[in-house]
């Protein structure tokens, strides 16, 4: 909804309607426009599209409501019945050409639709045609969303060279070629969108699948790097963890894996790898990370998220269980639970979730009650009556 | 005389073209339009005077030059607003208002106008200068002026006492070519110039002020229509106002200054065309207008009933009112009648103060208040229902709030584009018939998905917005209910029940300062006030303040000699 919070005049108070005679253009064109909104908040698209035929009057006296009407007149369309494809494009059309500086931002949104209804093909006609326009200053003044044309064009290409991908047969060679040119076309274009600070997780997934096809595991690896690493680009979690499935699946040092991890970690404890994180950890030698360890899945059980997690309960378990069978380290435990002690139990041990676990879910009470037997004593436990099978 | 009628009968065939093609010229010689060949033939002259010096002959088109460049010719914008004011006549008279007004009174009105600012009816045009020709008129412009000029001397050789109407139209500024007009040769001769003149100077013409004259015209021949039934006719298209010009003759050619002159975009306010009624009839000079006694429709007495009828209040109220007009003098001939110039006496608003009216008695006489405590059983009598205020309350707030809601949602269905499309300079042409195009098809696409919407229907012309009737059998007419549960009787007479008044304000601004008699602040008055006004404020399509002002003036009135004797009358806000 693009609408701006219009008061409607006659629900303002009781005393004071607007009776007189004396309005402008003006006043009539707000009038009608509150009319709009409401009609439109309230999901009633005809009578909506029926006071749009009235407003649309204005149109001829003042050009400042264009973008108003476009995105209004789109979003009626977007929600009305008897819309369609054909109703939205014969709309679409004299809205690009009404005001030349929102001319790619039209053809942009229009693009969005008919990716919305699943008309590949129109989208990118779409976008190739807005892509060639050029009007002097203008070109200029609305780079950004020219780069954004180019952006889904690449994406676009991408999804073609996928579907030619999955098509392609041995000895196929029209379909082969075909398929690079697609993969070229789309190189250009995404590799020139990642370049600008932003989040463009999907881009990059693209990007980087095509290069892995293709072998340029450098290339790859340095996008992804770029993408979480470059301080410019806004702190993204995404960033780091494709640069961690991708360092997954090429066999990097676990040096290399945790290092990511652990930024991770510092960004969305609560993430889901963080159980990886955990069993990772874990199996290491090296003291130091398994202390890291056991903080990663602590901090991840803070939060509601995992609350249900048997996995990670699982690895909770194994991890405290291990530490006090060693009897080595028992430190740890106690500096973590030292500032978990007043809320945890409340938080994860309480009588009603025992009973709820219990009945749901027995195998996450198995692991909860044990990592609770060993946080809260035995017989503090409201797990007790478990020991005693 | 029209024109027409006068060479209707004339079929002689032109002595030099051999057409039966007659007009008139100013001076009410027979002329042929094919040739412009002028015989001796001299038309009978009606005299219907106005006033004792002038004669009064149609406004004829005369020697006109045809255009040749868009088939437009020449023609001025006091023509053109002559034009609109026939349109309203017209309009008014198919709503029932009587041929007299039209044909007599708004026709001397106007030409009394156009003689006083010197556009028609008199000697020599306004004082304007020949200007030389600009360089780079085209030739034809040479070939007019000559005539032209000689149009003007002979006009000037004239006896005072005849006619002279065109011909003193012919302003020598109409050579003062702006480039609009040159390049299209078209539109009104002076238009710019009358744009450039002094507004305040001689009461310029303006779109509203034509309904000041249809006003004053009314008042004259004391029409049953109030000021804000003829603006709501305006408003609802009975009278045309907004688009008037697309109703010119093909021939009257609008552009550029011509524009903004005819083409209004807001309706004009009571106010405004109220005021400029008053300063039209003093700057005529008019006299004293006819008298508007007890038997006028605009009488306090005659409105009160048609508000009170419309407000769905008991008919006893109606004896009320009388009496608070009685008391307060307002329904004296002389309080009442327009007296051009005098500015001593108040400009009476008849249909404001009949509201005015209704609300002091509402509050003040009956002090009717929803704090009072009434009778929660609508009781009945032999002699029918008593009359319940917040019974009435409920069902007129109902009314109200949807009439409100259907006009605000007429008043934003309202289209103010014109079926022809209207341009500035030929440059822009194109680029607004192509976003008319647009619009139009925006409009059809849209339309298609309003479902089965009825186009906004012009609602009949109506005297009455809202009406109750008495055969209703949910109770929702009051008309015939009693006052009894309001009034008590005391000494065999009925008066009200409380005679404390709490008045509006103590004392009353100067409505020359401020332009408002008291303050309208929403924080002093209870909403059952708010209400009332509301409702009278809807129905007269007026700002509420300005009812407010005339039950000050009338409270004022009515208290008059107990506010001199400053006895302990207690002020302040109203329970």
């Amino acid at each position: 909804m693009y609408c701006e919070v219009i008061k409607a005049p006659w629900s303002s108070n009781s005393g004071r309607a607007v009776v007189c005679n004396n309005w402008l253009f003006t006043v009539s064109s707000e009038l009608c426009l509150s009319f709009i909104q409401d009609a439109m908040l309230q999901k009633q698209w005809k009578r909506a599209a029926e006071f749009l035929t009235f407003y649309v009057e204005s149109l001829e006296k003042d050009f400042s409501r264009e973008p108003i009407i476009w995105r209004i007149g789109s979003e009626i369309l977007r929600h009305h019945p008897d819309s369609s494809v054909k109703e939205f494009n014969t709309f679409i059309e004299p809205m690009k050409t009404l005001s030349v500086k929102r001319y790619l931002k039209v053809c942009l949104e229009h693009a969005f639709y008919l990716l919305h209804n699943g008309l590949i093909d129109e989208a990118y006609q779409n976008l190739s045609l807005a892509e060639s326009w050029r009007f002097g200053e203008q070109t200029v003044i609305q780079d950004k969303e020219l780069k954004l044309i180019q952006a889904y064009m690449g994406l676009l290409d991408y999804y073609k060279w996928s579907k030619q991908k999955n098509i392609l047969l041995e000895d196929d060679l029209s379909v082969e070629q075909e398929m690079h040119s697609c993969f070229r076309k789309a190189a250009v274009n995404l590799k020139e969108i990642i370049k600008i600070p932003g989040v463009w997780d999907q881009f990059v997934k693209c990007y980087v699948d095509m290069l892995e096809f293709y072998g340029d595991h450098n290339e790859a690896r340095q996008v992804l790097n770029e993408y979480a690493y470059n301080p410019k680009f806004p702190a993204n979690p995404n960033a780091h963890v494709y640069l961690y499935q991708f360092l997954k699946r090429h066999g990097e040092s676990k040096k290399s894996l945790i290092s990511v991890l652990k930024i991770l970690h510092d960004i969305v404890p609560s993430h889901e790898l963080m159980i990886d994180f955990n069993t990772m950890l874990q199996k290491s030698k090296k003291r130091k990370r398994r202390r890291l360890g056991l903080e990663v899945i602590f901090t991840a059980l803070d939060y509601a998220g995992c609350k249900e997690n048997v996995k990670a309960w699982s690895c909770l378990a194994r991890q405290v269980k291990q530490i006090v069978i060693s009897e080595k380290h028992l430190a740890w435990i106690k500096q973590e639970w030292n500032s978990r002690k007043d809320w945890w139990p409340a938080f994860h041990f309480s009588h009603y979730l025992a009973k709820k676990n219990w009945q749901e879910n027995e195998s996450l009470s198995y692991e909860k009650a044990l990592v609770a037997g060993i946080l809260l004593g035995r017989g503090n436990t409201k797990f007790s009556f478990l020991f005693t099978t | 005389m029209e024109e027409k009628e006068a060479t209707r009968d004339f079929n002689e065939r032109c002595a030099q073209c051999s057409e039966v093609n007659w007009g008139l010229t100013d001076g009410g010689r027979f002329y042929c339009r094919s040739c412009h060949n002028v015989t001796e033939k001299i038309t009978e002259v009606e005299n219907t005077d106005f006033t004792s010096n002038i004669r009064i002959q149609t406004v004829s088109k005369g020697l006109r030059k045809q255009e040749k460049t868009d088939g437009g010719c020449e023609w001025y914008v006091c023509e053109g607003f002559q034009f609109v004011l026939r349109k309203q006549a017209e309009a008014l008279e198919a709503l029932g208002v009587c041929p007299q007004m039209k044909d007599e009174v708004l026709w001397n009105f106007w030409r009394c106008y156009l003689q006083k600012t010197k556009q028609a009816y008199c000697d020599r045009p306004a004082g304007e200068t020949v200007r030389p020709l600009s360089v780079c008129d085209s030739s034809t412009d040479v070939d007019s002026d000559p005539e032209r000029l000689s149009l003007l001397y002979s006009s000037l050789s004239e006896s005072e006492g005849d006619l002279q109407t065109d011909c003193s139209f012919v302003s020598s500024t109409s050579k003062v070519s702006e480039s609009t007009s040159v390049r299209s040769r078209s539109g009104s001769v002076d238009g710019s110039l009358y744009l450039m003149k002094n507004p305040k100077e001689k009461l310029r013409m303006t779109m509203p002020m034509t309904l000041s004259f249809c006003y004053m015209a009314l008042l004259w021949v004391r029409e049953t229509m109030t000021l804000s039934e003829l603006l709501r006719f305006v408003f609802e298209g009975h009278i045309p106002y907004l688009n008037v010009f697309q109703h010119f003759p093909e021939k009257m050619k609008l552009r550029g200054p011509d524009i903004k002159i005819f083409c209004v975009e807001s309706w004009p306010s009571y106010e405004e065309v109220f005021n400029k009624m008053h300063e039209l009839a003093a700057f005529l000079d008019l006299p004293r207008f006819p008298d508007i006694t007890d038997s006028c429709f605009l009488h306090p007495d005659m409105l009160c009933m048609k508000y009170l009828m419309e407000a769905n209040l008991p008919d006893e109220m109606h004896n009320w009112t009388c009496r608070v007009v009685k008391k307060t003098c307002i329904g004296e001939v002389d309080f009442l009648t327009l007296v051009p110039g005098n500015k001593s006496t108040r400009k009476v608003k008849y249909d404001v103060l009949a509201a005015a009216v209704i609300v002091v008695t509402t509050f003040c006489v009956l002090l009717i208040s929803f704090t009072c405590s009434q009778p929660k059983m609508c009781m009945f009598y032999s002699d029918g229902p008593y009359f319940e205020l917040k019974k009435w309350y409920k069902v007129l707030k109902c009314t109200l709030d949807v009439e409100q809601k259907k006009l605000d949602e007429r008043r934003a269905k309202y289209l103010w584009r014109c079926e022809k499309p209207l341009f500035y300079s030929a440059k822009k042409k194109s680029k607004v018939l192509k976003r008319r195009q647009i619009v139009v098809n925006l409009q059809n696409q849209f339309g298609r998905l309003s479902g089965s919407v009825q186009p906004a229907e012009k609602p009949n012309p109506s005297s009455f917005q809202l009406s109750w009737s008495e055969e209703n059998t949910d109770g929702s007419c009051f008309h015939g209910h009693s006052l009894k549960g309001i009034l008590q009787e005391k000494r065999g007479l009925l008066t009200a029940m409380n005679p404390r008044y709490w008045l509006c304000t103590l004392k009353l601004c100067n409505e020359k300062l401020c332009g408002h008699l008291a303050h309208y602040g929403e924080a002093d008055f209870p909403q059952s006030y708010h209400f009332v006004l509301r409702l009278f404020s809807f129905l007269l399509r007026i700002e509420p303040s300005y009812i407010h002002d005339e039950v000050c003036m009338i409270e004022h009135k009515l208290f008059n000699k107990k506010l001199r004797k400053k006895t302990k009358y207690k002020t302040g806000p109203r329970k």
